[in-house]
């Protein structure tokens, strides 16, 4: 047999990114520093082409040896992830070249972040999990340490690192039980074992909650979500926006591949973990948050009470979750990329500011900047008839179906007590005193990101179907 | 007496236990954490090799293969942002690593 011509056309959207990321990468290393604003643009580019790789046009199937795996859900979760990165590389620009850490090194990092991720979401197989799993984590470790000058992005990496490895290892320890007790790591080989009795329940069940620990460690779902705030208030603010979209993006997918691909058998004992993990996560990512000063670390618990209700979808386990859960990522991601795309834009007096009284008044000196962040924090909150609302029901809506009716409820009630703090950034931009008025925004990139953003948003209130239809389609590949 | 699966099993689970209450317990020197986490891999790589010669499959050594190198490659980029720190801070006692709180 022809080892696999069909494999490499499956992957060939990963190898173009990697291919892409190495030639950079001499071209850099060539050139030196002056290439850095040429390979900047070349890896947004790359990864552009990349996600476009994936649809045209579109395969399905699996490869190597079924250790990789594309369907609908898989393309759809990686052009999430490659418009994300692509994004936070784009963003980044302005923010480095005055902290003179612009250097040609972090784009390709970040490239090579996103071909873990990809990987990752991907994987059909523990090795290959964990092998795109820890190209994903180390390549972040070092980008949240990027500002190599800086105390708190150093510091940032240092415990990003730290934990980082521990989930890692928990989710190998797992790994290697699941191994042990089903007699493979292929997920086909785990579920058949499974579900023919084979395996031996209990081992695999110690097993699963490892799994279920270092992969809600990476989506910093509670009690895994210590490290998040810290990170995310020390790293450099273009780092902070890539972590709040791709990664997260990446490893949600994973969960729910893993999930609900060879643990579908053990529903009844997973449901209850994810169950518990995001009512925990949308309780703390509502009241931690009401204190916060700081615009990151808000942001920081913002994400973690996000996780929360997407976690609820993945806990309903029917298509119509995991529709809601690919619905909720899409907004997720365009909402938080344009508040970290006006964040970047919050400069006084040339110094970037981050701390939310920083924003008093900014109706006044800057009115569309806080008419963008006035719509990413409605959309955030859930105010219908903005694109968060309709994400949020679809999850409620999901839970509910699913008969999870006290964490639905909790959920809303959650979502009551963040709106608070969302609205107050509004109360505080439109009714505050002004504070020395902010810097006009440059005309750049980020302008036109938070603009995009806007008016992505306010398409996706108005018409949410195309959206909902995409979700649908990717839910399908799971339940064929 | 011989020696079992178990026997394999209980090693690597203790080993395991201590690299993670290694990491939460010490309060002194980020090293020490890194060693830990490398307590923790050897332990999955026992797992691996045992579950892999008691039922005559490869895969477990392959996988413990992938997890070395993983290990080694984790080990110098843990080891290079530390030195980054240090030059920041002139310390890597853990207590120290407090900028952030909240």
């Amino acid at each position: 047999m022809i080892v696999g011509l069909e494999s490499w056309t499956l992957a060939r959207p990963e190898l173009f990114l990697a291919a892409a990321t190495a030639l950079l990468l001499v071209y850099g290393v060539v050139r030196g520093e002056i290439a850095t604003p040429f390979v900047s643009a070349a890896t947004s580019v790359a990864l552009l082409v990349t996600a476009a790789l994936l649809f045209l046009p579109y395969r399905e199937g699996t490869a190597f040896s079924s250790l990789f795996i594309v369907d609908r859900l898989t393309a759809t979760m990686k052009s999430m992830v490659l418009v994300g990165s692509a994004f936070a590389i784009l963003m980044s620009r302005a923010y480095f070249e005055q902290a003179k850490a612009w250097r040609f090194e972090y784009p390709l990092v970040v490239a090579l972040a996103t071909l873990g991720m990809m990987l990752m979401i991907s994987a059909n197989d523990l090795m290959a999990l964990y092998v795109g799993l820890e190209l994903q984590s180390l390549a972040l470790y070092v980008i949240a340490a990027f500002q190599r000058d800086s105390v708190r992005s150093t510091e940032a990496g240092v415990k990003y690192f730290v934990l980082g490895s521990v989930a890692s290892g928990m989710l190998l320890f797992g790994s290697s039980l699941i191994y042990g007790f089903c007699g493979g790591t292929a997920f086909v080989q785990i579920s058949g074992a499974l579900a023919d009795g084979r395996a031996t329940e209990i081992g695999v069940i110690i097993g699963l909650v490892f799994v279920v620990a270092g992969l809600a460690f990476k989506v910093s779902a509670v009690p895994f979500h210590m490290w998040t705030p810290d990170v995310y208030e020390g790293a450099p603010t273009p780092v902070t926006a890539l972590f709040a979209v791709a990664p997260k993006i990446a490893a949600m997918s994973l969960l729910v591949s893993v999930l609900m691909g060879p643990f579908k058998p053990l529903f009844a004992q997973w449901q209850q973990i994810i169950v518990v993990a995001s009512v925990l996560s949308m309780a703390l990512g509502a009241f931690a948050a009401l204190r916060q000063q700081n615009i990151k670390r808000l942001m920081a618990y913002s994400s973690i009470g996000n996780v929360g209700y997407i976690l609820l979808g993945v806990a309903s386990g029917t298509e119509k979750g995991i529709q809601s859960v690919v619905f909720y990522l899409a907004i997720y991601l365009v909402m938080t990329l344009g508040v970290f795309a006006t964040i970047l834009m919050m400069k006084r007096r040339n110094i970037m500011v981050e701390q939310v009284s920083d924003l008093a008044g900014l109706a006044r000196s800057q009115p569309m900047m806080a008419l963008g962040m006035l719509i990413f924090m409605f959309s955030l909150a859930g105010i219908p008839p903005l694109a968060g609302f309709w994400g949020k029901l679809y999850i409620f809506m999901a839970a509910v179906e699913a008969k999870l009716f006290v964490p639905a409820v909790l959920g809303v009630l959650a979502s009551v007590v963040a709106s608070y703090y969302y609205l107050r950034i509004v109360k505080v931009m439109y009714f505050d005193e002004p504070a020395e008025a902010i810097d006009r925004p440059a005309f750049g990139v980020n302008r036109v990101v938070a603009l995009a953003a806007a008016f992505l948003i306010a398409i996706f209130s108005l018409v949410p179907q195309p959206l909902s239809l995409i979700a649908e389609a990717a839910a399908k590949g799971l339940f064929p | 007496m011989t020696i079992g699966l178990g026997h394999y099993l209980a090693v690597a689970a203790v080993l395991f236990t201590m690299g993670i209450l290694g990491i939460f317990l010490n309060r002194k020197n980020v090293i020490v954490i890194l060693m830990c986490v490398e307590l923790m891999l050897l332990a999955v790589n026992i797992n691996l090799v045992a579950f892999s010669v008691f039922q005559g499959n490869v895969v477990g050594q392959i996988f413990a293969m992938l997890v070395l190198t993983v290990a080694a490659a984790e080990a110098a980029i843990g080891l290079a942002i530390l030195v980054v720190y240090f030059r920041n801070r002139g310390t890597i006692a853990v207590e120290d690593i407090n900028a952030m709180k909240g």
